[in-house]
């Protein structure tokens, strides 16, 4: 390959909101209730039926947008989108293309190359779609409208990204964003999130954009990785091979590895969008801007500030804790209860970090309750239990949310403090180990630990080990 | 029965209230009515006898107990077959939605339910509410009761046809640009249509959204009071609904116009108007004129681009309104096809009549890109001056008066034959709708044929009273035959005709 070449990539991100009813209909937005019963004339599109906007939407929107750094489009507007899929039950998707909600925004991110803005295009509202089932066998299709009229916003960003690694950045930045307000949970396997890619190569240097592509079904950040690697090297090679690069929309197989054609731009359809007649337009006042506002939670960056701060959390943890809005929620309950927060950030930045990693689980997956780990700090730092036991203990809180003080209690793991008892102990294992004793009274400091070792385990590990410590150099 | 039959809808009500006349017995005066009649009329495409029956007996016990006092309790009324109706078919006289039953009733006939009317049946129309004749129903045509040789008007005709015959006491309507004041006009009965967003259109099966509004179809001003109070309400399942509390309209009538300022526009008296309807309702206009009432002609300007405007935004409207047509879901699939895209195809190729698609071509070519801004936006423009002129007009003059259609009902098989004549014969009915305004036609006499000419008073936005008001002082000066003589026309070969309207019913899998 003789020339350089870089990419110019934009994306467009759907993200599922967390509203408890749809956008325009007062049906339930839960997942996985039986096909068409989440339904109603409304999001079924029976005739005569009409749209009520849902407040709720309006403001996730408002608070993305202003998370984004947006400005906020006091007039809005929706529209129609006309086209035909048994998957949209009235053939037109009510949508915003004139007046969009949110206009000119823009997030940072950082990656190796340093930080950067990526600016945001616009941000508007519109309805899902529900799901086609295709039946193999009966030889026909099901449509299922539950999802259908689920709310969603579109965030559309400008083409600021050069590579895989600055669009992961940006993902990563909305999702944690957009999580932080609880607008949604984000998931790309699960489809609450997703992005298309638009990408397009030009020679470094080059001012003119490249012929760009549409890149679908991409459910995962690796998947998005790869199928950038892999787009960006077939425009080369086209490029290359002296061909041009054809505008359509492509499909990313993640299994195979590669992408096919769906459709090119001549085959794109017209939509005809015109102002939808059935919703009045939006007008939203300074003071519904600022009440969003006002509400808007503390992000990333502040929280992380104030950990190390409040905390005195070095900015490594500070950063981990604060990397997803579930964890970091979940050590601030935690501290709450047990006022030792270096104590569950230990815990947290150890064992967890561990156990998730062993378990192939994300932060967000964890299910023991911040309650029994603060039990758990305060058994420990009473000294009823000691460390072994507190990792033994905290594996069985992670995997099955016990409590940590019946479980201590009923296993009889409680660290004996009693001198005498320990005494005693020590004083066998110096009879039954006179190698050891004597290495040590040679000035083999190390034969301590062995002597130790044994007492606990005589002791099924509850003794305390400085205790154990201390008797033992008394008795030698 | 007869007696029954003539009585208006208020009136009943007074006497089934005063224990003179039972429900049942006036449902069974609408029910011969339809019996003797329809063979000729053909106003219904559904008829719910043993409901109504049993509704009028279910009314009548909260009659007797008191629970409804309301000035409709009891009476039998007709609703046009684009509100949908849980449990009763909605056809839209289409043939797409020839055996489509709403899983839910429109919240306009919910009042009317509420307010105690008795539910006949399902009134004809133009194919999904497209024509002014009532002729493109996929369930025959309707028949002008004054003359069975002219038609009705549309796309209302079947609920105007209704009353004019006495087969229902009053009927819902629906005007998108004078679906009821046109078919009302020609059966020589009284129809209103609201301000836009003061009757809900939750449940009306939408044509051009923009500009539908549900009224009522009576045979008197102080019926359409009456009617239009029951179904006036704020809905908050339709954003478009607007909350009033001004819709006390029965007190409205009072025979008073003194001081009213009323404004004739030039332009509605010019070329293309008939001269017998151009005396009959420059008489009227006297007559408001010796009651008091200050009359002058003006200008109102933009007449001329209304029809365009209209036809632009309706059509626009209609092409996405109506792709919900598509055999996936509900009502028409065809029966042979292969894949999706020829099912899409020949449900809606099959189940669509000429005006239908003539309307969604139309609008699918104004919204294309290309062609969005030389025709949507232009006419969306267009609409806005039309409103412009109006409030410029309402500075000056409480009403507004003119004819409600340049001709009197033309007959039948004459006007689809020239689709754009027909569109033109709109003229002074639209800029109403496109400007959201309440009107209401009212009859003003008869022609040398003896069908009827009628009378449109236009009000600014939220003056139905006015309107009502003036059409009410008009009609204590109007001495007036207000039911066809039905009797004295023919009934050959009407039975051949029907015979063939329910075949092709059948064929329709209805």
């Amino acid at each position: 390959m003789s020339k350089e070449y870089e990419m110019v990539i934009g994306l467009e991100v759907h993200v599922e909101l967390a509203t408890k009813t749809k956008i325009f209909c007062g049906c339930s937005t839960a997942f996985g209730g039986a096909p068409n019963t989440h339904t109603c004339p409304v999001c079924t599109g029976m005739p005569g039926s009409l749209p009520v906007l849902n407040r709720q939407v309006v403001e996730y929107a408002m608070a993305v947008g202003l998370a984004a750094h947006c400005s906020i489009t006091r007039h809005c507007k929706f529209d129609r989108k006309n086209y035909f899929y048994p998957d949209n039950p009235q053939n037109y998707q009510i949508s915003q293309l004139y007046l969009p909600i949110c206009r000119n925004g823009g997030v940072e991110i950082e990656t190796s190359a340093g930080k950067k803005t990526v600016r945001i295009h616009e941000i508007h509202m519109e309805e899902d779609a529900g799901k086609l089932i295709h039946d193999e066998w009966g030889d026909c299709s099901l449509v299922d409208y539950n999802r259908s009229g689920v709310p969603l916003i579109e965030i559309v960003s400008e083409p600021d990204m050069r590579s895989a690694e600055e669009v992961i950045a940006y993902l990563e930045k909305l999702r944690m964003m957009i999580q932080y307000l609880g607008a949604s949970d984000c998931k790309l396997n699960e489809g609450s999130m997703r992005a298309d890619v638009n990408l397009s190569v030009r020679e470094l240097g080059a001012k003119e954009f490249g012929t760009r592509t549409e890149m679908k079904n991409l459910n995962s950040f690796k998947a998005i990785a790869r199928a950038i690697e892999n787009e960006k090297n077939r425009q080369i090679d086209l490029l290359e091979d002296g061909e041009k690069v054809v505008q359509e929309t492509r499909r990313w197989d993640d299994l195979k590895e590669y992408s096919y054609a769906m459709r090119s731009k001549e085959d794109a359809q017209d939509y005809r969008y015109f102002p939808e007649p059935d919703l009045v337009p939006l007008v939203i006042s300074q003071e519904w801007v600022e009440e969003v506002k006002s509400r808007q939670p503390e992000f990333q960056e502040e929280k992380m500030e104030r950990y190390k701060k409040e905390y005195g959390l070095p900015e490594y943890d500070a950063r981990i804790l604060t990397g997803s809005k579930y964890l970091a929620d979940f050590f601030e309950d935690a501290v709450k209860l047990c006022k030792k927060p270096k104590k569950v950030s230990n815990w947290l930045m150890g064992e967890t970090m561990r156990l998730l990693k062993e378990r192939e689980m994300e932060p967000d997956d964890i299910h023991f309750s911040p309650e029994n780990l603060a039990r758990l700090i305060d058994l420990t730092e009473e000294g009823s239990i000691n460390g072994t036991v507190a990792k033994e203990v905290f594996e069985k809180i992670f995997d099955e949310d016990i409590d940590p003080v019946s479980y201590v209690e009923k296993q009889g793991l409680k660290t004996v403090n009693d001198a005498e008892e320990l005494r005693t102990t020590i004083a066998q294992v110096i009879q039954d180990n006179p190698q050891s004793v004597a290495d040590y009274r040679n000035g083999k400091e190390k034969a301590i630990g062995f002597l130790v070792g044994q007492t606990m385990k005589a002791m099924k590990g509850k003794a305390n080990p400085g205790m154990v410590n201390q008797i033992l150099k008394e008795l030698l | 029965m007869k007696e029954i039959r003539n009585l208006t809808a208020l009136q009943l009500a007074e006497k089934i209230k005063r224990r003179e006349i039972s429900v049942a017995e006036g449902v069974l005066a609408s029910l011969e009515q339809i019996n003797s009649a329809e063979s000729r009329i053909n106003s219904y495409v559904t008829l719910d006898e043993e409901g109504a029956l049993e509704q009028a007996a279910r009314i009548q016990k909260q009659i007797d107990s008191g629970e409804l006092t309301g000035p409709l309790a009891g009476v039998p009324a007709a609703i046009k077959d684009n509100l949908c109706t849980e449990g009763m078919r909605t056809t839209c006289s289409s043939k797409i939605l020839a055996n489509f039953v709403p899983p839910y009733t429109a919240e306009a006939v919910r009042n009317l339910k509420k307010a105690g009317a008795v539910i006949l049946g399902k009134t004809n129309m133009d194919e999904f509410a497209m024509g002014s004749t009532t002729e493109t129903s996929a369930f025959g045509i309707t028949r002008n009761p004054w003359n069975l040789n002219h038609v009705p008007g549309g796309s209302s005709g079947g609920s105007c046809a209704a009353v004019a015959a006495g087969e229902c006491f009053f009927a819902l309507g629906s005007d998108t640009g004078g679906s009821i004041r046109q078919p009302a006009s020609f059966c020589g009965v009284t129809g209103l249509k609201p301000t836009y967003g003061t009757v809900s259109r939750y449940g009306l099966v939408a044509y051009g959204s923009s500009l539908d509004q549900i009224g009522p179809v009576a045979k008197d001003v102080s019926d359409c009071a009456a009617v239009l109070e029951a179904i006036a309400s704020y809905d908050r399942k339709d954003s478009t609904s607007l909350n009033r509390e001004d819709t006390d309209f029965a007190a409205a009538l009072k025979d008073d116009v003194r001081g009213m300022k009323i404004g004739i526009p030039r332009d509605y008296l010019g070329e293309g108007l008939e001269s017998e309807v151009k005396s009959a309702v420059l008489t009227a206009a006297q007559a408001l004129e010796k009651k008091g009432a200050y009359v002058e002609e003006f200008d109102l300007s933009l007449a001329e681009y209304a029809i365009p405007a209209y036809y632009v935004i309706a059509c626009a409207e209609a092409s996405s309104n109506l792709a919900r047509f598509d055999g996936v879901k509900y009502g028409y699939r065809s029966k042979e096809y292969e894949g999706l895209h020829q099912m899409y195809k020949k449900s809606r190729s099959e189940g669509f009549g000429p005006e239908v698609k003539r309307r969604i071509m139309l609008g699918s070519f104004v919204l294309s890109s290309g062609y969005y801004d030389a025709y949507y936006l232009k006419a969306l423009r267009t609409k806005a001056l039309i409103k412009q002129a109006f409030d410029r007009a309402f500075e000056k003059y409480d009403i507004i008066l003119g004819p409600a259609a340049p001709t009197t009902a033309p007959e039948i098989g004459k006007s689809l034959q020239d689709p754009l004549k027909m569109y033109l014969g709109d003229i002074y009915t639209v800029s109403v709708n496109l400007a959201g305004l309440p009107a209401m036609t009212l009859p003003c006499g008869l022609d040398a044929k003896g069908l009827p000419i009628g009378l449109q008073l236009i009000g600014d936005c939220f003056q139905e009273k006015k309107i009502l008001q003036a059409a009410y002082a008009y009609e204590q000066t109007r001495e007036w035959k207000s039911c066809p003589a039905l009797e004295e026309q023919g009934t050959e070969g009407f039975e051949k005709e029907r015979a063939m309207k329910i075949a092709s019913e059948q064929e329709a899998g209805a």
